[in-house]
């Protein structure tokens, strides 16, 4: 009985000994750092081009309005995966296009474009759900004020549509940090997707504790971006 | 009256009234197949307090939102100041700069505080500074009795304050003309009186304004001219005690028997 007990303990120790091997022998930290990079320019990048999406969206001119809801949908509805290939196999590979970086870097700011190409269309529908939050007197004031189109948008109707959309930025920026997994797709080796592949090809006997280690580390990263966004989306609102 | 643009008038209680600041001529607006502006014409001077009567659905608030373009129209001519109504951009901003407009649901922008609902106009339009912006809007919030409040939100405030509110912040860009699209309709019964005395200070200042409202008693005391407008046209447009005493149009008379019959 003490043996079996013993021996139960010792394999438990063991498991968990694992996870301090592989952490000293596999940069793991230093992945998940580069997805957090990825996502951080990724947002900034979507965040741009969202609000660009946005304001050909609600602006006066009808033709500019169907080319924003054209791109939001070709980009809405394309998988990241093959918005990450066509970067790589398509602009880089076969076009040739090189973003103004060394060859290593180039990879990486592929991968951040085609992020924020795929997330744009998003928030611009987080940020159109916000600006159904605002009511039309709003711009109606705006305007019988004397602001102009941009001075209306970015003074009054942003402000408090962004404020009202916070829950589903929230979201997106949640779906953003996983989606930068696939970042491999388009040639970022360093980050957790790929290292963890490299971790079970050479450690096949601790699949476990290495799809544990990467899960919990999602998870850590994630739930704080889920408490803030509750939180700010409550001391942000606009009250009416 | 004369349709000189810069003659000078006098109304029928003495008042000198200047250039016709506001001229509407044979507008027409459709809504689809509906025709809800049927060749209004209308004439407002300098000091002139138009009062605009009617029943529901008969095109008043309609021509009061014509007249800083936030409804379109498809026949006729507006001008302001002698200057006609341009279609879009910078011309029409500059244009709408001098039509200040109160709304039936107040509009104050509902993240900025009662003092920045004031300046943003001022200080991001007229690029006034930021410290002259505020001695004014402060002065203005004083005049409308709403000082104490100026750093509370809109929503903080009752629908009275948050409507003489809306007044200050359009005075703010020194208007030639007000237009108040029924400033009064949602407001609670006892915050009705405060909203008039605001309105009736500034008519007797001299301002240029153009009333949308159900309000008989403004109509009748403060109204230098009434123009009832119903099923898109204007029936007429009178003095007030021409209008009330003996209204020319059996419209008219039904419309003041129903209201003023309780």
């Amino acid at each position: 009985m003490p043996g079996m007990f013993h021996g139960f303990l010792a394999s438990l120790s063991s498991y968990f000994s694992t996870f301090a091997d592989l952490l000293t022998r596999y940069n793991v930290l230093g992945a998940f750092w580069m997805n957090i990079q990825l996502t951080l320019w990724a947002a900034l990048g979507s965040l741009v081009l969202g609000i660009v999406l946005t304001l050909m969206r609600i602006s006066p001119v009808s033709s500019l309005v169907r080319v924003g809801d054209g791109i939001v949908m070709f980009f809405k509805n394309m998988p990241l995966a093959i918005v990450m290939v066509f970067l790589l196999l398509g602009c880089f590979i076969q076009l040739q296009v090189q973003l103004p970086a060394s060859f290593n870097t180039n990879f990486y700011w592929l991968a951040i474009t085609g992020l924020s190409l795929y997330t744009a269309p998003f928030v611009s529908e987080s940020l159109m759900s916000g600006i159904n939050t605002v009511p039309m007197g709003q711009a109606e004031a705006a305007r019988s004020l004397g602001f102009g189109f941009f001075q209306s948008a970015f003074l009054i109707i942003l402000p408090q549509a962004i404020r009202g959309a916070i829950a589903p930025l929230g979201n997106t920026l949640i779906a953003l940090l996983k989606n930068s997994t696939v970042a491999a797709a388009a040639g970022v080796a360093a980050e957790t997707s790929s290292l963890m592949n490299t971790m079970i090809q050479y450690n096949a006997s601790a699949i476990t504790q290495i799809f544990l280690l990467f899960a919990v580390g999602y998870v850590i990263l994630i739930i704080p971006i889920g408490l803030a966004t509750t939180y700010l989306s409550n001391k942000l609102a606009v009250r009416r | 009256m004369s349709s000189t643009i810069t003659g000078t008038q006098v109304d029928h209680n003495g008042k000198q009234l200047g250039r016709v600041l506001v001229e509407l001529n044979h507008v027409n607006k459709w809504y689809g197949d509906l025709h809800v502006l049927k060749d209004v014409s209308l004439k407002v001077r300098q000091g002139e307090v138009v009062v605009m009567l009617g029943p529901s659905g008969s095109g008043k608030s309609t021509t009061c939102r014509t007249i800083n373009r936030l409804e379109r129209i498809d026949e006729g001519t507006i001008l302001i100041d002698g200057q006609p109504l341009p279609q879009e951009g910078r011309e029409l901003q500059k244009l709408r700069q001098q039509v200040g407009m109160v709304f039936q649901s107040y509009n104050l922008f509902a993240h900025l505080s009662i003092l920045d609902n004031v300046t943003l106009a001022p200080r991001k339009v007229l690029k006034m500074s930021k410290a002259d912006a505020e001695k004014e809007a402060l002065e203005l919030l004083d005049r409308v009795g709403v000082a104490a409040q100026a750093h509370k939100y809109p929503a903080q405030l009752s629908g009275g304050q948050q409507q003489r509110v809306a007044i200050a912040r359009a005075l703010a860009m020194h208007p030639k003309v007000m237009l108040f699209d029924e400033p009064t309709s949602a407001l609670d019964p006892e915050m009705v009186g405060e909203v008039l005395t605001t309105m009736t200070q500034l008519a007797q200042e001299g301002m240029t304004m153009i009333v949308v409202t159900h309000e008989m008693g403004f109509a009748r005391h403060v109204a230098d001219r009434i123009v009832f407008m119903a099923d898109g046209r204007v029936l007429e447009s009178e003095s007030p005690e021409e209008f009330f005493t003996h209204p020319r149009t059996e419209r008219a008379r039904e419309f003041q028997s129903k209201i003023l019959g309780h």
